[in-house]
């Protein structure tokens, strides 16, 4: 249980049903633990991801945002990772220029074999966004 | 090596030379349509129209310096569902060029009996003061010219043309050429592909070298430039962070017509004016709740983020997004700020080629290292 008080930030992860999905299952069936913090959507495709789905999440409120898809090569549907890259990269790129903190936003490439990297990671996103703080937008009525 | 052919200018001035060589598009049954600008019979604005008739020719001035709208949209308007039937040539100045160009890989537009025209292009004012210009002056375009060939800065052009670095246009058939030219005796036509090439043949104009064109334009590229990374400078300073962000944003009113006046917006119904946007009344309270207030309309930022996301690789900086906008709000600077960094990131110019692909349609196996591990 965390302690009362501590900042417990809420993350939402949209994850790949073939790939980070499955490690998710996996790290579930393996009894490896992650955070309680991360709210994982499973989506078809980290292709599929439009950047209005990372920013919706991020503007109404969530500390952290992970993407989570098939490593490059293994995609499901061939391509959809790569041009999720380019996409996450784009949408990177202008919150950095804006001054907004892109750093929230995390990519990763973890397979369906993956369970431990996918605890892991969903651990070091977690320490990683406590150390940031709250996201400033989470309380802004005027956004 | 484009050949270039000399367009005389006589008594009746540039505009006058350009309406000319318009209308031998015609009489050598090289065109069947143009759309082309042409003052309103009530003065004021000069609007794009399709032609059909060369006699309207006369009220055609494509060197007003004025772009009501962006011209590509037209463009797109007509070929969209099916390209054109008759062969129809297209004025447009270099941002409206390059539009249609990322029109084209959008498959917005069909260029299937379409003859391109570009004009060299000296900037533009906004609409309200080209409409005070033109009732103080007789001839908008002649004078806008005179002040340019003054070489005054002139301080009624658009911010966005102030810092434009494409003032000649890219992949035109055709190029009406003022730059580097001595405007008083001739102008420029010069080709840009074979069917320009073959054109200018045809029209049998006598050849120029166009010698001083290149210093010409590198001159004014490299002023425009500068203006550019001073605006950059200046917008970093005023935008950046969230509570500079949402004061540019301020006097915005959701009304989204940065979207509607944008070239390349463009979706038949965009996500913002869809059902997805029609909340129920408990959800406008529940976020109201967590707050303590909401701002209403809701998604302001959301809404600019995100037509960052999906529009400003191809942002070819027109700037009618800050025309459009009813307060004053600098949408094309925050655009083209961000774009010069998104664009440079892919090596990407918006309407340089038909070839390379759109970024966000490709990618590569072996790049973006930092995204993704």
């Amino acid at each position: 249980m965390a302690e009362v008080g501590q900042f417990e930030p809420v993350i939402v992860g949209f994850f790949c049903n073939w790939c980070t999905a499955a490690a998710a299952d996996l790290a579930g069936t393996s009894r490896m633990q992650y955070p309680p913090n991360i709210r994982p959507i499973r989506v078809m495709c980290s292709g599929s991801v439009d950047p209005v789905y990372v920013l919706r999440a991020l503007l109404g409120g969530a500390d952290g945002v992970i993407i989570g898809g098939c490593p490059p090569g293994d995609c499901h549907y061939v391509s959809g990772n790569y041009k999720a890259r380019r996409r996450m990269a784009i949408l990177k790129t202008i919150l950095a220029t804006v001054g907004l903190e892109e750093e929230r936003v995390w990519v990763r490439w973890i397979s369906a074999a993956e369970g431990a990297r996918f605890s892991r990671t969903m651990n070091e996103l977690t320490q990683a966004i406590k150390k940031l703080g709250p996201n400033p937008m989470k309380k802004d009525w005027s956004i | 090596m484009s050949s270039s052919a000399i367009l005389p200018v006589g008594d009746g001035g540039i505009l006058e030379a350009v309406r000319v060589f318009l209308g031998s598009l015609w009489q050598k049954k090289l065109i069947d349509v143009l759309l082309v600008p042409l003052e309103l019979p009530s003065g004021g604005n000069v609007v794009p129209a399709i032609v059909s008739d060369p006699s309207k020719l006369k009220m055609a001035n494509p060197l007003a310096p004025i772009m009501p709208l962006n011209s590509a949209r037209q463009v797109s308007a007509i070929t969209r569902a099916s390209p054109s039937a008759e062969r129809l040539g297209v004025v447009l100045r270099p941002c409206e060029m390059r539009a249609l160009i990322e029109l084209v890989k959008l498959k917005q537009v069909s260029l299937e009996n379409l003859l391109l025209i570009g004009i060299d292009c000296l900037g533009t004012y906004s609409a309200g003061d080209y409409g005070r210009f033109a009732q103080e002056v007789k001839s908008p375009a002649s004078d806008f010219l005179r002040k340019f060939q003054e070489g005054k800065e002139d301080p009624l052009l658009r911010k966005a043309c102030q810092i434009c670095e494409y003032p000649v246009p890219m992949n035109a058939d055709l190029v009406i050429g003022l730059l580097g030219t001595d405007l008083n005796n001739s102008i420029l036509l010069k080709a840009g592909t074979v069917a320009g090439e073959r054109i200018i043949g045809e029209l049998g104009l006598k050849k120029s070298d166009a010698e001083n064109r290149e210093a010409a334009i590198t001159k004014m590229v490299s002023e425009k430039a500068e203006r550019r990374e001073r605006l950059f400078a200046q917008v970093r300073k005023d935008v950046r962070g969230l509570e500079k962000l949402m004061a540019t944003l301020a006097t915005c009113v959701n009304c989204h017509n940065c979207k509607t006046a944008c070239p390349l917006c463009y979706c038949q119904e965009c996500f913002f004016d869809s059902s997805v946007f029609q909340f129920e009344a408990e959800k406008y309270l529940g976020w109201a709740q967590r707050r303590g207030a909401l701002r209403m309309p809701t998604d302001t930022l959301l809404f600019h983020l995100t037509r960052l996301n999906h529009m400003v690789i191809s942002c070819v900086g027109c700037g009618l997004c800050t025309e459009a906008c009813p307060n004053n709000i600098p949408v094309a600077d925050i655009f083209r700020l961000v774009g010069d960094k998104v664009q440079k990131d892919f090596e990407y110019v918006p309407g340089k080629s038909l070839e390379e692909e759109l970024p966000l349609t490709t990618f590569r196996e072996e790049e973006l290292p930092n995204i993704g591990t």
